[in-house]
């Protein structure tokens, strides 16, 4: 047993010079968990702010981002390994009630605050995190390749066109062989921040022609399909020939889909992609509360379907060291949490935004 | 049994009688104590929903019954909650289900008292049983994955051969993807055979020995004796077991959510998509406020008042057709 710890002891101590080399800036205290209380050495190292900090987080909310925050998680246990975050994929909406009730620390969510989620005006703040492109997956036996318009996004989805060889459809791809297979439109059944952004996608785009409002439930036609949160759409997009759905773009990706490239505020049609979910949030206009809206956003690259997520923090905690794990775990997530978004299919935010994050971080109190 | 010369015995039981009465009294309490929890407890339930309910309630008037459009988020106007596409959907998912499932559990449970060897019983009811105890999620997962892509050549086949015939082929319209009111009942079929089976195979198992030995004496083939012996004696029983069943089929949430299509939708056409007021409660519960959130308790009222509706029309069928049978015997 005891040379048993003293191997382990060995390899940590190894690990910790190769780190140090490095350059990760790991202090002492993070190989020895549990030991004789906080004996960290100031100044070892001296990149990490965040192994001072001890304590429990707790979060719910949205399950959009909930795999880029799980990976933030877990990569925060190694900078800070007194800190235990847990982080609940709720949805946002209970997410919000929970953070209303104090139950939590903050919340995830993919919407903005509505007075009737319980949360009192002015005694929280949005943080915006990452993003992700919210894709429009197909599945259509020889066609390999589709171009969609916002119009024509809007008329399939609210069963105006019916079959794929619609002369509007054909408008937008000139030159490809439609066949005249029923198009099956797959969406969720249950609430979902996804639902919510991309109606309000279509709302904005093709506004006149969208007649199904916007929110986390729509009243879908009566001849659509419903699945059960992104897998479920994939799913009935995946089995069935005709389909059509809205699916993140990590669900889409996991699933195998085919996605339709759709036509941005420039008149250019752009396949889903970190890059152009980037450009996206630089072109989208950001609130002075940091509420921003990046769909149907202005440039050439950026793609029009895209999803903001935020987590809402309190303006003051009554525990000052709450506060201080608060800032201290965002400031990570916004920071080099950043770099792990794109392995999770996120895309990261751009300078200008990250930047107005991590001082709206500091703005909380306690 | 004299009172007038106690034996020692007796004596003694009398002596004890002091406890025995104590005993009778406790438990007579006990037994009351319970069975009017059970009274309070559903009380209970019922006024919590309704008030919780109530905000919908409020809005919605009587069209909270009778209205088919469910929009929380309308373009414009007011959020507007309708709960008969989903009443709908509970009630033809569960009654293809009721369809599917009582022959077949009735069939079972003769097989099982009447015909099968007797060693092969005791396996058999392994088995049935053990259907019983896989969990609703898997049968869900299950149904889309493999039972929803495996039926729809299936129902493509049905709507072509029998979809120009009148009446039925109203039934056997247009296939969209597996995910059906058809998908639903079926895996509810299968998910309440277990409860119907064994509850008819423990009601056929009281029917007396003597009247079965009767019937035969008479000359009855085996057919003859169960339906003019068996299944008179256990009409009642075998209704109470298709109750059970019909109770979880409406009930089910899960299965139900993932196979049934999640759209609100009321047609005859068994081959499209709709939705269960238990499988809507489960999918947007999570992402409700206010109104939209006491519109969705208010399904369970409306879930909670169909069952009992329907509990109450059975006693009454279960009553008079006893009376009726019990009549023709006499």
């Amino acid at each position: 047993m005891n040379r048993n710890v003293l191997s382990r002891r060995v390899l940590a101590g190894v690990a910790l010079v190769a780190l140090a080399l490095t350059g990760c800036g790991s202090n002492d205290n993070s190989s020895q968990p549990g030991g004789d209380g906080n004996s960290s050495q100031p100044g070892s190292g001296g990149g990490s702010a965040y192994a001072d900090l001890s304590g429990e987080l707790t979060a719910s909310g949205a399950s959009f981002p909930d795999a880029y925050y799980q990976e933030v998680v877990e990569a925060f246990k190694s900078a800070a390994p007194d800190v235990t975050v847990t982080y609940n994929a709720t949805g946002s909406g209970t997410g919000k009630k929970q953070f209303g009730a104090g139950l939590v620390d903050f919340a995830g969510t993919d919407s903005l605050v509505k007075e009737t989620d319980g949360v009192a005006a002015g005694s929280f703040r949005y943080v915006p995190t990452v993003a992700a492109p919210i894709t429009v997956s197909y599945h259509l036996e020889g066609v390999d390749k589709l171009q969609l318009s916002p119009e024509t996004l809007a008329k399939i989805f609210q069963t105006d066109i019916t079959t794929w060889d619609d002369a509007a459809i054909k408008a937008d791809n000139p030159g490809v062989e439609l066949p005249d297979t029923p198009i099956t439109v797959a969406h969720r059944s249950d609430g979902s921040g996804t639902t919510s952004n991309f109606t309000k996608y279509l709302e904005a785009a093709a506004a006149g022609t969208w007649k199904l409002g916007s929110g986390d439930t729509v009243a879908w036609p009566a001849n659509t399909q419903g699945g059960e949160k992104n897998t479920g759409v994939a799913q009935i997009v995946k089995q069935t020939n005709g389909a059509v759905g809205y699916v993140d773009l990590s669900d889409a990706k996991a699933t195998g889909l085919t996605f339709a490239a759709i036509k941005n505020k420039d008149g250019q049609f752009v396949e889903p992609s970190l890059e152009g979910t980037t450009a996206g949030l630089e072109g989208a206009e950001v609130a002075d509360d940091l509420s921003y809206n990046p769909l149907n956003a202005a440039g050439a690259t950026a793609y029009p379907i895209t999803a903001p997520t935020f987590v809402i923090v309190r303006t003051a905690y009554d525990d000052a060291n709450k506060a201080a794990l608060v800032r201290g775990f965002l400031n990570y997530l916004l920071t080099e949490g950043q770099e792990l978004a794109e392995d999770a299919d996120f895309a990261p935010l751009p300078a200008s935004l990250r930047d107005k994050a991590l001082a709206q971080i500091e703005k909380i109190q306690g | 049994m004299t009172l007038t010369n106690p034996s020692p015995a007796a004596e003694v039981a009398v002596r004890r009688r002091g406890h025995g009465a104590l005993g009778d009294r406790v438990f007579s309490w006990w037994t009351l104590g319970t069975g009017l929890l059970v009274l309070a407890i559903l009380g209970l339930i019922l006024v919590t929903t309704v008030r919780e309910a109530w905000p919908a309630f409020d809005a919605m008037g009587p069209r909270f019954v009778t209205e088919r459009v469910w929009d929380p988020n309308p373009a414009t106007g007011d959020a507007i909650f309708g709960a008969l596409s989903f009443a709908y959907g509970t009630a033809v998912s569960s009654l293809i289900a009721l369809l599917f499932a009582v022959p077949v559990s009735v069939g079972i449970a003769l097989f099982l008292t009447e015909l099968a060897p007797r060693r092969l019983r005791g396996p058999a009811v392994t088995v049935i049983d053990l259907l019983a105890a896989v969990p609703s999620v898997v049968f869900g997962l299950w149904g889309i994955l493999v039972v929803a892509p495996a039926l729809v050549p299936v129902y493509q086949w049905t709507h072509d051969v029998f979809g120009g015939v009148p009446l039925l082929g109203r039934l056997v319209g247009p296939v969209g993807s597996g995910r059906t009111f058809m998908t639903a009942g079926l895996i509810l079929a299968i998910m309440i055979t277990p409860i119907i089976t064994s509850i008819t195979r423990e009601v056929f198992g009281t029917v007396p020995r003597a009247d079965k030995d009767a019937a035969l004496a008479l000359g009855a083939t085996r057919w003859e004796m169960i339906r003019g012996a068996v299944l008179p004696h256990s009409f009642g029983g075998i209704v109470g077991a298709v109750m059970l069943g019909l109770g979880r089929a409406m009930g089910e949430t899960i299965a139900v959510a993932l196979v049934i299509g999640g759209a609100t939708n009321i047609t005859a056409n068994l081959f499209a998509p709709g939705n269960s007021m238990a499988a809507v409660i489960v999918q947007q519960f999570g992402e409700s406020t206010g109104t939209f959130t006491a519109a969705l308790i208010g399904l369970g009222v409306v879930l909670f008042a169909m069952t009992v509706l329907i509990n109450v029309f059975a006693r009454v069928v279960v009553r008079r057709a006893e009376a009726r049978m019990k009549g023709g015997v006499a």
